[in-house]
């Protein structure tokens, strides 16, 4: 049996309490009025921060102009349909004052009129946004010439209320990724188990009680991360947009989409989903340990058919979860590919914090049969599976960059432009850096060596996800600062408290699983 | 590589009380034998399709390539069909060498063999109709990056079509060689088994000298270990650069980004059809069923619903997500699909793909041989018509109404098609006479932990003494 270490339940507490302190403090600071989001951008500039892309363009000068331009041209570049950018340029454009604002706003019309053009609009409703966008045009050309100093009052005005918004979600989304990143771990242990049970593999029935453990935060992971989304539905925050009425009422393509993105729906769904899926975690673990008792393999079986059952759920299940919880922030684009996509992410996460664990646990003398073959095997799901997420990703993203759909590209080019050093970042975490230190076979039986992959590779997954979220939700006012790495400390506080306090609860070895001999005496 | 003991639950792979020689005998029975009168009709049937193909294929680039069923607006239609559906077939046999060895999975030593060699004569299939499809196909060594007298003219490397050349060419030498290297200890077994001077001389030159020394085995065990992890990605980036052809371009119903991994997956689901259903005749023609059990049709059978319903996934991913964008042309190319001209070939594909591996869920049916044979046709067909629906009905109406049109197939298009099936099997059919189809070595290597008279053994051992397992 395992003993919870009290040495490693304080650092679990005090990870949490940490982590609730930075998430505290970056909802304490988050702007509550327009006026405080106003100081914190003017003190992000003459503290002369860099972070930001935009930030390096206010250097150029014309400080204020680029701003405003970003801010109208943010929108087009989170969402894919024009129209929405189209009208607030032609609301706000007769206003607007600066003559390099307005170039740039004419630049953004033009380019995507032209596209819309090109394309020769693929919707009704873009077509419309064809039109607003040639009346903004002329709009915006009148108002060249006949300018005002009071207008740039108000254009001022909607471009800090755009920037208070960011800066409100920013604590939100911060506790959003970090909250389904933990839960998607979990998940992503649980197909692994599901996989190794259907699967029959006689090398990981040693792991299956670490595996187990690891998905017991499946419920907690799950309940928080449902009040999240009911909490987004009861507009406690923005982090989708398409649950704004305000925001639907003016879009028509969120409207064409509402049958499907709205509110009771989407609930039902995902409570639909996290049912299932700690349903099938409670049974499997059930039969498990009946399993250890038995005199026969009829728990054995059931877990078979059920480990089967629940891949079919999941697959199903998972595409949609990762439509609606994420690709839903950016709910003007859209990925075929993006649910396997997503898949790929956390099942390596999940891998790997199972390899982990295993370490932990194997470093403190607790898995008697767990040899340097399973790690290896372990390390070689991790080399394996981060080269399937790169294939993932280079595919969504070179297709895209390829066909240069305006709709689509906006997705990359944001994420380009204002999120460069994570974006590509990413990569190197997740692809570069472990297929270069997993390839060798001697490294992939070292501790040390996969504990770092394995450290690499989870970071590398945060990023991921954080950049799945982030751009949609808090724009180019990111910053991975207190909030973030707050909310990443509670939830690994919270997730190492209840693994290990499961593991103590079981002995760690499946007793009398028909494939446990064979794992025991794994060589490879 | 692996523990010697299995677990007793594990059903046997090698049925029968057979030994180490009674597998070389079996395995070398049919080609030191003599072909009987079937074998010669199948022959000559493949035979007259191959020739008749190659007469069509003569008469197209004599005449030109408006003898085929293809017009302005599909330009693309039978002959990138089949040529994505042949590709598709080959990655079967690349999946059952290399990711099943990957994943030690010890059932693949039995079909290996002929599922590596299905997968080198169907890409030869498919890389002729790249060839046979162009306009000036006398020009087509212009594809390669080769410096020459135009002043250094070269190739564009952003086409998918260039990225084919290179993906396929590399992965036929790759399987050639991958397939090739494994043959070594079974032609140097037939070698050493020859009576006349003649197959001697021919399988001396085709084993290399291969003497079986520990070094060679260590070093040939090392080899496949490399070239299966070199393979997998390969087999996954060969088929996704087929898909690319279609999901770069900016066609609705083909421009999606799940092409890859989908491509990938239909291609593992009709290659594993393809290899059931020449497997169910050869077991039974060359009496090999000791070795091709019915196990082995179950777990490919088991192989073929999990791919199935990946590409089912896939299909209502795409439905769903053409709704979702919100985008005119893409929603109008799925409804085309479901209720256009084409709706027969949507729904036959749909049906043939995504509900006939669904019956494979009942043990009867999926450990049944005749079922299993027909199904493995059906799913051939399907993903034949998934090919098809996916380039002509996203082709024949897009962006501009006055371009729609419909496509009709001649008899050449057909022609050149019943001509690639003939040339398989004439290649399979001299393949299944001539070569080790088992891999008798590897087969060796399991027998002491799956064969059922050693299962016996374990069992009768067993019931004395457990303990012994748990020292070795």
């Amino acid at each position: 049996m395992y003993t919870f270490s009290s040495r490693l339940k304080t650092f679990a507490f005090i990870l949490m309490v940490l982590g609730a302190l930075g998430v505290g403090y970056s909802f304490f600071t988050a702007p509550s009025t327009v006026e405080e989001a106003e100081a914190i951008v003017a003190a992000q500039h003459h503290g002369g921060h860099g972070e930001a892309a935009h930030h390096e363009a206010a250097a150029e000068g014309h400080e204020h102009s680029t701003e405003e331009a970003h801010a109208h041209a943010e929108p087009a570049t989170d969402s894919v349909v024009v129209e929405h950018t189209e009208s607030e340029v032609a609301h706000t454009a007769p206003d607007s004052v600066s003559p390099v604002a307005i170039e740039e706003h004419q630049d953004t019309i033009a380019v995507t009129a032209e596209a819309e053009h090109d394309k020769a609009s693929p919707t009704g409703d873009a077509a419309e946004a064809g039109h607003e966008g040639h009346e903004a045009h002329s709009e915006v050309a009148a108002a060249h010439e006949g300018h005002d100093a009071h207008a740039d009052h108000d254009a001022h005005k909607e471009h800090a209320e755009h920037v208070f918004h960011q800066l409100q979600n920013k604590p939100w989304a911060a506790v959003y990724v970090a909250a389904l990143f933990f839960m998607l771990i979990s998940l992503g242990a649980l197909a692994f188990y599901g996989i190794q049970n259907a699967a029959q593999a006689g090398w990981s029935p040693v792991l299956f009680r670490v595996m187990e453990g690891i998905t017991s935060y499946l419920i907690p992971g799950c309940i928080i991360v449902f009040i999240l989304l009911v909490a987004g539905v009861l507009h406690f925050h923005h982090l989708f947009i398409w649950l704004d009425p305000a925001v639907v009422a003016e879009d028509h393509l969120i409207q064409g989409k509402s049958g499907y993105l709205n509110g009771p729906f989407f609930l039902i769904r995902a409570a639909i989903f996290m049912a299932g899926w700690i349903f099938y975690r409670q049974y499997s673990r059930k039969n498990s340990l009946l399993q250890d008792e038995a005199t026969d393999n009829s728990y054995y079986k059931k877990n078979f058919k059920a480990a089967a059952a629940f891949l079919v759920f999941f697959i199903v299940t998972e595409s949609i979860m990762s439509w609606d919880w994420i690709m839903s922030v950016d709910p003007h684009w859209y990925s075929t590919l993006f649910g396997w996509y997503v898949f790929a992410s956390f099942f390596v996460s999940g891998i790997t914090t199972i390899a982990l664990i295993t370490l932990y646990l194997k470093s403190r003398g607790y898995l008697e049969y767990v040899n340097t073959s399973h790690i290896h095997d372990l390390a070689k799901f991790m080399f394996g599976i981060s080269v399937f997420w790169t294939y993932l990703w280079f595919s969504q993203f070179m297709l895209m960059w390829y066909a240069d759909i305006p709709e689509e590209v906006v997705y990359f080019k944001m994420r380009i432009e204002n999120y460069n050093l994570p974006f590509f970042g990413m990569v190197v975490m997740n692809f570069v850096l472990p297929i270069l230190i997993l390839i060798n076979t001697d490294f992939k039986r070292l501790s040390w060596i996969v504990v770092l992959a394995g450290t690499i590779i989870l970071c590398g997954h945060y990023v991921d996800f954080y950049n799945m979220i982030m751009p949609a939700t808090v724009g180019d006012q990111w910053f991975i600062g207190a909030g973030e790495i707050g909310a990443v400390l509670f939830f690994l506080g919270l997730f190492i408290l209840v693994v290990f306090t499961t593991l103590t609860k079981q002995p760690l070895l499946a007793k009398r699983n028909p494939l446990i001999e064979e794992s025991k005496h794994f060589q490879y | 590589m692996s523990s010697h003991y299995e677990a007793p639950i594990r059903k046997p792979l090698i049925i029968g009380d057979k030994n180490y020689h009674d597998v070389t005998v079996d395995v070398a029975r049919p080609v030191e034998g003599r072909a009987n009168k079937q074998w010669w009709i199948a022959f000559a049937i493949a035979l007259a399709a191959f020739l008749w193909g190659v007469a069509c294929v003569a008469y197209t680039v004599g005449t030109g390539i408006g003898t085929w069923g293809s017009n302005k607006t599909v330009g693309w239609a039978w002959d990138i069909t089949n040529f994505v559906w042949w590709v598709g077939i080959g990655h079967a046999g690349t999946l059952i060498s290399a990711v099943l060895l990957l994943f030690r999975q010890k059932w693949r030593m039995a079909i290996n063999r002929s599922a590596e060699a299905m997968t080198i004569f169907s890409v030869i299939q498919a890389a002729m109709f790249p060839v046979f499809h162009m306009g000036r196909p006398w020009l087509a060594y212009w594809v390669m990056p080769i410096p020459n007298q135009f002043g250094s003219l070269w190739v564009n490397f952003n086409s998918p079509l260039l990225w084919d050349v290179f993906a396929i060419s590399t992965y036929l030498s790759v399987s050639l060689v991958f397939w090739w290297t494994g043959l070594l200890p079974d032609f140097a077994m037939l070698r050493d088994r020859a009576i006349t001077p003649f197959t001697k001389q021919v399988y001396g030159i085709l084993s290399f000298g291969w003497s079986g020394r520990a070094k060679d085995w260590q070093r040939f065990e090392e080899v496949s270990l490399v070239l299966a992890g070199l393979a997998t990605p390969l087999v996954l980036s060969v088929h996704t650069i087929v898909s690319f052809d279609f999901a770069t371009s900016v066609i609705p119903g083909w421009h999606t980004t799940i092409l890859p991994p989908y491509f990938v997956a239909g291609a593992i689901f009709s290659g594993f059809a393809m290899v059931n259903t020449l497997l169910i005749i050869m077991r039974k023609l060359s009496n090999l069923e000791a070795y091709i059990t019915v196990q082995h049709i179950e777990l490919m059978n088991i192989v073929i619903m999990i791919t199935g319903s990946i590409v089912g996934v896939a299909y209502i991913t795409e439905l769903f997500i053409a709704w979702y964008s919100g985008v005119e042309y893409e929603q109008y190319a799925f409804i085309n699909r479901a209720t256009g001209p084409y709706w027969w070939s949507y729904w036959l594909m749909m049906t043939c793909n995504v509900i006939s591996p669904q019956v494979m869920w009942f043990k009867k049916i999926r450990t049944s041989i005749m079922v299993s044979f027909i199904i493995s046709i059906v799913v051939n067909i399907g993903m034949w018509f998934e090919r098809f629906v996916i380039i002509v009905t996203s082709l024949h109406r897009d962006y501009l109404p006055s371009s729609w049109t419909m496509f009709q197939p001649t008899f050449v298009d057909a022609g050149f098609y019943i001509g690639t099936i003939g040339f398989f099997f004439v290649l399979f059919l001299l393949y299944s006479r001539s070569f080790p189809v088992i891999a008798q070595a590897e087969v060796k290597s399991i027998m002491k932990t799956s064969s059922e008279k050693y299962k016996k053994l374990h069992e009768a051992h067993d019931n004395h003494s457990h303990s012994e397992h748990n020292h070795h």
